[in-house]
């Protein structure tokens, strides 16, 4: 059954998967303790962390292991913006960010912050000038995302960087889309990301915050995950997650050519197959491996479950199949079409002939939707 | 900031606004008030045609998408989307300028 969703989660690396199963016989005492088992754990996770490390071109003390995502941005900007909060409470944000995100930001403005959300264009892009623009004197952190976890935009970092440089911002950047496929250009104060996305395990993120990154833990005091992120450390996920993304850099240059082309060939075919239909983000500043678009008159809910019968799996920012009623925020953002939305999100080795199969079932399954919705078109 | 809380009908929370300036009035109203989207996009789609050219059709609906695929809608079919308006009751009616 063609896995056409790894922007939700990318399956296990087989050579994670090793390193996995390895570590669990020998990473799992207390890295906290000082005899043999522990010593062993203690050297696992501080390899782990410095082959991270590496690939990020940071240092090996600069990177802490979370327990997803969502906690390391939700680490990230609450300790960010608890670190700098004598400079003030601004905080920044693309209108496009994951939700982890955005429901930070909330948090800060319910506990009195401010926080300005800088809009994008019909591609799902910030205008970096924008971004620029709303830094002020007494903002405590920028976030923009690496890349557009629904639409696979890929977002001007190198420039808002530069730009909160100028001003003396931190910027964290998001790079869940996109570390382990493409590179995440420099100049970021704070990093994070998600082992599942690039082909590690489940329960394991990383935030990274560079030396002189002013960061105060917004959660009780805790000796562990050197006082960034509480509680007894997962090495073997650690382990896992460092042979995840060395495997996935190392495959990228060759994998993300051949995904470049698939999914070139369904942005090209889409709209020459089915009529009423959208292809949404950004042509060529996009992700190699994920392509979105809408079909007009078709339930989002309804297009997946449909392809889920005929054998293909994807996912969908349409409201009733996102976590919530409201329509995705990205294509709100955006001013695309919410309903019909489906986004196809190769994984490492899907192949040509799976996205032709795709292809071909996709013009008369958008028929029968539209028919059995009652629309003439 | 306003994110993925489910806005209650016709945002309650947002001000009555100053009145919009009312212009041309719609020569044909659909009503899909209490349908979800896509069916206020169907509904807009499959009556759009009863209206002379440069008339103005007009939307209610409730389901907060409406206010993303309408003027979407309106972009990808090359028709003008007028306006937005509120309505007591909740929801909003959607004007849209037929162009051809």
């Amino acid at each position: 059954m063609p896995f056409f969703d790894a922007a939700s989660t990318e399956p296990l690396h087989p050579a994670a998967r090793d390193a996995l199963l390895e570590a669990l016989e020998t990473g799992w005492a207390d890295p906290a303790r000082l005899y043999g088992s522990g010593r062993r754990a203690r050297m696992l996770l501080d390899q782990s962390r410095a082959r991270i490390a590496a690939t990020l071109s940071a240092r090996h003390d600069e990177v802490s292991f979370t327990t997803s995502g969502t906690q390391a941005v939700h680490l990230g900007v609450l300790g960010a913006l608890a670190g700098r909060r004598r400079v003030g409470r601004h905080l920044v944000v693309s209108a496009v960010e994951h939700s982890s995100v955005l429901h930070a930001a909330e948090a800060h403005e319910r506990d009195g912050g401010e926080v300005t959300e800088v809009p994008v264009d019909l591609y799902g892009r910030v205008d970096p000038d924008a971004f620029a623009a709303a830094l002020r004197p007494d903002t405590a952190l920028a976030c923009l995302q690496s890349a557009n976890h629904e639409v696979g935009t890929v977002q001007p970092v190198a420039e808002a960087a530069e730009a909160c440089r100028e001003r003396g911002v931190p910027l964290l950047v998001d790079a869940a889309q996109s570390l382990g496929r493409v590179e995440v250009p420099g100049g970021w104060s704070l990093l994070t990301a998600s082992a599942h996305k690039f082909g590690g395990p489940a329960g394991v993120g990383l935030l990274v915050v560079r030396k002189g990154v002013r960061w105060r833990s917004p959660l009780p005091e805790d000796e562990r995950g050197a006082r960034r992120v509480p509680g007894f450390e997962n090495v073997p996920g650690a382990v896992a997650t460092a042979a995840a993304l060395e495997a996935s850099l190392a495959e990228a240059p060759e994998e993300n050519a051949r995904l470049w082309e698939l999914v070139e060939r369904v942005r090209r075919e889409v709209p020459r197959l089915v009529e009423d239909v959208e292809v949404v983000g950004d042509p060529v500043r996009r992700l190699p491996h994920l392509v979105t678009f809408s079909l007009l008159y078709v339930g989002g809910e309804a297009i997946v479950t449909e392809l889920d019968r005929l054998g293909f799996e994807v996912s969908s920012g349409s409201s009733c199949t996102a976590d919530s009623l409201r329509p995705s925020h990205v294509l709100e953002a955006m001013g695309v079409i919410t309903h019909g939305n489906v986004r196809v999100s190769l994984p490492r080795g899907a192949s040509a002939e799976d996205v032709e199969r795709f292809l071909g079932v996709l013009p008369e399954t958008a028929a029968r939707l539209r028919r059995s919705a009652g629309a003439t078109g | 900031m306003r994110f993925r809380r489910r806005a209650p009908r016709a945002e309650q929370a947002s001000p009555p606004p100053v009145p919009v300036p009312a212009g041309p009035p719609a020569y044909l109203m659909l009503d899909a008030l209490g349908r979800k989207c896509p069916i206020p996009i169907i509904m807009l789609a499959e009556r759009i045609r009863e209206v002379p050219l440069g008339q103005i059709v007009a939307v209610k609906a409730d389901d907060v998408a409406a206010r993303t695929d309408i003027p979407a809608w309106c972009r990808m079919k090359s028709q003008t989307f007028v306006r937005e308006e509120p309505l007591p009751q909740g929801g909003w009616a959607f004007h849209v300028k037929r162009d051809y």
